[in-house]
């Protein structure tokens, strides 16, 4: 890996960096992802997995039909995911549009993070101050976590300039507040492209960086993770920095979840489990995971009228 | 508290082994005329799996006679398209008790249960499957408008994929009309068994596969016996030559797939993470009891460092321990006889200067097991880099151009297979044209698939198994029927 | 009347492009057969042996790296320079091989065309016996065939001219090179094509022809740890083939015994898909 003296900022000079970066094969990396899903996580490895995979949640509602009641009662939600059992941790974050923001930290108060997607989410197609806008709103509503989307029209034609350039930006405009950078890697299509965006967010000034908006065909998936979980591992093994990583889309089953988990472990190693380095972006995965907690506890399977729909 | 994976054991229940085992001959199992038995042990506990018989030169005689009958009476004059019939219903039998042979080859081999079940078995019932389509299109195999089969195959197998080489060995010989006499590798026969069980329930033909267990010595009485036409076999490079140096002189046909000690090459510009996966798969699948293991990894040595240091971290996830667990990646030696001649090489290493790296695993008590060992700053003379160790452990060495990654690649009398870890296109295809092996894996390691030739250049052997070249093996053309070869036609 | 006194050429071996004696000194009687005296013919040792597998190795890397449509042109350039020598090849033969003049020119003239024909299987025989392979995964796989490398072959001891051809033309179409050991008694037509092959743009080492006695010389081909493959075409006796293909086994060599064909007849594909390898090269399909 090559050793970066100072900020790269110019097109050219990340170009030459990120195309510097090894290359992913394709089809090696579907089929480590393939090998690692056949790990088998049974009883107390299984329990285990299931409680930190809650404690990842960023639960999310990204709808246009959201309402301060839709926000509260997932908020409540996530502060007690199963109202029965005091046992069940609550999830990390919730996830919301900027303008639920305030609702959602009213709600959670100091318990949960709130997370806020700005920056034109999901689509980025809007002026850098617009952008900013958005992400300074949600702050002073109260999010401690930002996730934004990077400009991937910038980012296919090449202007990693650009693209580095509205990262900095919305991380100057988040103060403390967390920043997740999301690549959208549906649009990204190659696994070369992943690991480039990668690194220019991680190099931007990203603390997560984060794989889709959930509002494309094609989501969060096992290779992709992969790669920016090496990503995040390289990362750390040249500067000390640890960045998050949060899949978000398309998990919906203990099984996928424990399935991440496993991918975490094997590729950038234990220290990524932890909700302070690994997210997952999801609204109807949490249900399962309580399902499964209950069949373990009471050893038959659970059915949906037995965890709450919010 | 770590992410601690629990046991997944895979039940064993679902194979019923008996405590003894005949010998399948002509449809039936008989008992050896010696009476002599002798013990399958299970590596991964040392426990005594059943006692299997040894064939002695009369067992020999009769599955030479019984083959013969069959090949005379039966499999020649019955049209392609029967034969077809009964590969395919062998395949699909393969397939519905897929997982039976998985954990009764974990059991007795000590390979994962991973592999077994996702790669052996699965490869194995797609072989047949493969070469079923064949018998009944011989004449389009490219050996003229009448090819013939040559008669009975004497086929003599090693323990390290014992079913899988199995059917690589007898699809495509019942495919093109010729009938067998198979000899699993001593340590291993309990696949092979399971499959003459496999052969009654297809209603194969009496005869059309005989399937005889014992050491060296029938294998020997396999070779020399004057009722076989041909002789298959993989193993060893030093029994291989025995074998050709047996059959000098007579008319039997002869194929060999033998021993390697490939090159895995990465160059600077390499998908590393992938290439460390390769690297991986490349020695470390099946405890490196492979023939066509990347057991010499070149780096070229702007990469080097940087490369075994990520491979040194992968190789601590590996997990090595009971093969019936699902999340093991390493199992047991085979035997102790093998993890001896492992240790012997490890001890060359060190005491010729190489540095010793071993994975950090807990070797359980009882069984025999090699944690994954890496030797870097090994030179070309070492016994490490020339000698083939079939077992988990890699030897590093490097280069600084692509010719002299071909010439050091190519420097060893073997040839089985190379790997080339390029982003470069044009230089994958010279690299691919330069290495005198008879299988490349670019950007990849350790693929397998019927449809695809294998099998070496120089000492790693001739012939091929596998693809449209695995029935050259096994058949002839009219015109060339007369011709004695030991090679690929 | 016409009272010249001919000049008599001096018959060597054909190593390395070169024209040497037997390092041995040595020569043998080479008679027609009606037993007159035709020539002292060089009787090769060991030594030259190991020479021309030197040379043969030196050749191989170029000739197998050569294109196909360029070693099919040498071929063929070889059957044209043949041609032009066809009275003598006719008179060679008749005196090796003691037969008519009609049929002396029938074997040179399928010995011509031999060499034409596979000519042209130079830049078709990787078609033939290659292929893709639809491998059940995302991999584009393909088998090639390629050369061996350095075969040895013991010519035809009749067939002086015809089977010596059609041995040696189907070892080399490919990128082998050859070691051959002329038929003991009639080894003349073979010196002559020696002198043809090195004026045909037949690379030096491709073509090494050695005479003498096969009992003599084989063993240490067949041992040689830089011979790939033996043809053992021109062996008649039981046992030396036995112990050949004994030797062979120490470095596992690919080795041809065929019963004496029909050299007349139009062979199929067998003698060369003797003495190549199929290769076969895996890689991902990915974006």
């Amino acid at each position: 890996m090559q050793k970066v003296a100072e900020p790269l900022t110019t097109t050219g000079a990340l170009r030459e960096f990120l195309h510097a970066l090894p290359g992913v094969d394709e089809v090696g990396a579907t089929a480590r992802a393939a090998a690692l899903s056949t790990r088998s996580i049974k009883n107390e490895a299984k329990a285990w997995a299931i409680d930190l995979a809650i404690r990842m949640v960023d639960l999310t509602t990204l709808e246009g039909m959201d309402t301060p009641a839709k926000v509260r009662a997932m908020c409540a939600k996530a502060l007690r995911p199963d109202p029965t059992d005091p046992t069940v941790p609550s999830v990390a974050a919730v996830c919301v549009y900027g303008d639920m923001a305030a609702i959602a930290r009213a709600s959670v108060g100091a318990a949960l993070h709130v997370a806020a997607v700005a920056t034109a989410f999901p689509s980025g197609r809007a002026s850098l101050e617009v952008k900013l806008h958005d992400v300074r709103d949600a702050v002073a509503a109260g999010a401690d976590e930002i996730d934004m989307v990077i400009d991937r029209g910038a980012f296919l034609a090449g202007n990693y300039g650009l693209v580095n350039e509205q990262i900095v930006a919305v991380k100057a405009a988040c103060g403390t507040a967390h920043l997740k950078v999301i690549l959208e890697t549906g649009e990204l299509r190659t696994l070369d492209n992943v690991r480039r965006a990668s690194w220019l967010a991680m190099m931007a000034g990203a603390d997560f960086i984060k794989t889709s908006t959930g509002k494309v065909p094609v989501a969060a998936t096992p290779p992709v993770a992969i790669v920016m979980l090496q990503a995040v591992r390289d990362y750390y093994a040249l500067t000390g920095t640890r960045i998050g990583v949060k899949p978000a889309g398309g998990i919906r089953t203990s099984k996928d979840a424990i399935k991440y988990l496993v991918l975490i472990k094997e590729t950038a190693g234990e220290a990524w489990l932890t909700p302070d380095l690994f997210r997952f972006g999801a609204s109807t995965l949490l249900n399962d995971l309580l399902m499964q907690r209950q069949r373990m506890a009471i050893g038959h399977y659970s059915g949906p009228d037995y965890v709450t729909i919010d | 508290m770590t992410f601690e994976y629990a046991p997944a054991l895979e039940s064993r229940a679902i194979v019923s082994i008996a405590p003894s085992y005949g010998l399948f001959i002509n449809g039936e199992f008989v008992d050896p005329t010696s009476g002599t038995m002798f013990k399958t042990i299970n590596p991964a506990t040392e426990e005594v799996l059943a006692e299997i018989s040894e064939a002695n030169q009369s067992d020999v005689n009769a599955a030479v006679n019984s083959a013969r009958r069959a090949f005379e009476r039966t499999w020649s004059v019955m049209s392609g398209r029967d034969r077809a019939k009964y590969l395919f219903r062998i395949a699909r039998l393969l397939q519905e008790r897929a997982r039976e042979f998985a954990v009764l080859e974990t059991l007795d081999n000590g390979k994962p249960i991973r592999e077994s079940r996702d790669i052996d078995v699965p490869l194995a019932a797609a072989h047949f499957f493969y070469y079923a389509g064949w018998a009944d299109k011989l004449e389009h195999a490219g050996l003229g408008p009448n090819p013939q089969a040559l008669g009975v195959a004497g086929q003599i197998i090693p323990w390290n994929f014992p079913l899988l080489m199995l059917a690589w060995k007898i699809a495509p010989a019942l495919a093109c009309g010729n009938t067998v006499v198979l000899k699993p590798a001593e340590t291993t026969s309990l696949t092979a068994l399971l499959f003459a069980e496999v052969c009654q329930q297809a209603d194969l033909p009496p005869g059309v596969v005989n399937i005889i267990t014992g050491a060296g010595d029938t294998g020997q009485m396999i070779v020399e016996h004057d009722g076989i036409n041909k002789i298959a076999f993989t193993g060893s490079t030093d029994v291989g030559k025995s074998i050709q140096r047996a059959l000098a002189g007579t008319n039997k046909k002869l194929t060999l797939e033998l021993g390697g000690k490939a090159a895995n090459i990465i160059f600077d510009d390499a998908p590393i993470d992938q290439a460390v996966e390769g690297i991986v798969d490349g020695i470390f699948f099946n405890q490196g009891h492979v023939c066509c293991a990347g057991s010499r990894l070149l780096l070229q040595e702007s990469i080097a460092e940087e490369t075994i240091e990520a491979l040194k971290r992968r190789l601590q996830t590996l997990r090595l321990g009971d093969p019936l667990d699902k999340n093991t990646d390493i199992g047991a030696i085979n035997s102790r006889e093998q993890l001896n001649k492992i240790h012997q090489l490890i001890k060359s290493g060190d005491d010729e200067g190489a540095e010793r790296w071993t994975a950090p695993c807990e070797i359980p008590e009882k069984g025999w097991w090699c944690a994954p060992t890496v030797f870097t700053n090994v030179t070309a003379a070492h016994r490490i880099a020339r000698e083939e160790i079939f077992g988990p452990v890699l030897s590093v060495l490097t280069f600084r151009t692509a010719d002299e990654a071909v010439e050091k690649a190519n420097n060893t009398p073997f040839g089985l297979s190379a790997g080339i870890w390029t982003e470069k296109g044009s230089r994958i295809l010279w690299m691919a044209n330069q290495l005198r092996a008879g299988v490349i894996w670019a950007n990849t390691f350790n693929r397998f698939d019927p449809t695809s030739p294998f099998g070496g250049y120089k000492e790693s052997g001739f012939g091929r198994e596998g693809g449209i070249q695995g029935l050259g093996a096994y058949l002839q053309s009219a015109t060339d029927s007369d011709v004695h070869a030991k090679g690929m036609s | 009347m016409n009272d010249r006194v001919e000049v008599r050429k001096t018959y060597k071996l054909f190593i390395g492009g070169a024209f040497p004696r037997s390092e041995s000194g040595r020569t043998y009687e080479v008679h027609d057969t009606d037993d007159k005296f035709l020539a002292n013919a060089a009787k090769a040792s060991r030594k030259d042996g190991r020479d021309a597998v030197l040379a043969a190795r030196k050749g191989f890397g170029a000739w197998s790296s050569a294109t196909a449509y360029n070693r099919g042109q040498v071929l063929y350039r070889v059957a044209e320079v043949m041609e032009g020598r066809r009275d003598q090849f006719i008179a060679d033969v008749r005196a090796a091989e003691g037969l008519g003049d009609k049929k002396s020119a029938r074997v040179v003239d399928t010995a011509i065309d031999r060499l034409v024909w596979y000519a042209g299987w130079a830049d078709k025989y990787a078609q033939v016996l290659g292929n893709t392979n639809p491998v059940a995964g995302p991999y584009f796989n393909f088998s090639i065939p390629e050369p061996t490398g350095v075969v040895a072959a013991i010519a035809p001891q009749n067939s002086s001219l015809l089977g010596l051809v059609s041995v040696i033309a189907p070892i080399i179409v490919t990128g082998n090179v050859v070691i051959v050991v002329a038929s003991t008694l009639r080894p003349i037509p073979a010196i002559t094509l020696t002198e043809v092959v090195a004026t045909s743009d037949v690379p030096s080492g491709v073509i090494n022809v050695l005479t003498g006695d096969p009992a003599e010389i084989a063993p240490w081909l067949a041992s040689h740890g830089d011979v790939n493959a033996i043809d053992l075409t021109g062996v008649t006796s039981a046992e030396l083939a036995k112990n050949l293909e004994v030797e062979a086994a120490g470095t596992v060599k690919r080795i041809r015994r065929p019963a004496q064909p029909n050299w007349l007849a139009t062979p199929d594909l067998g003698h060369l898909r003797s003495f190549v390898e199929t290769k076969t090269v895996w890689h991902p399909l990915g974006a």
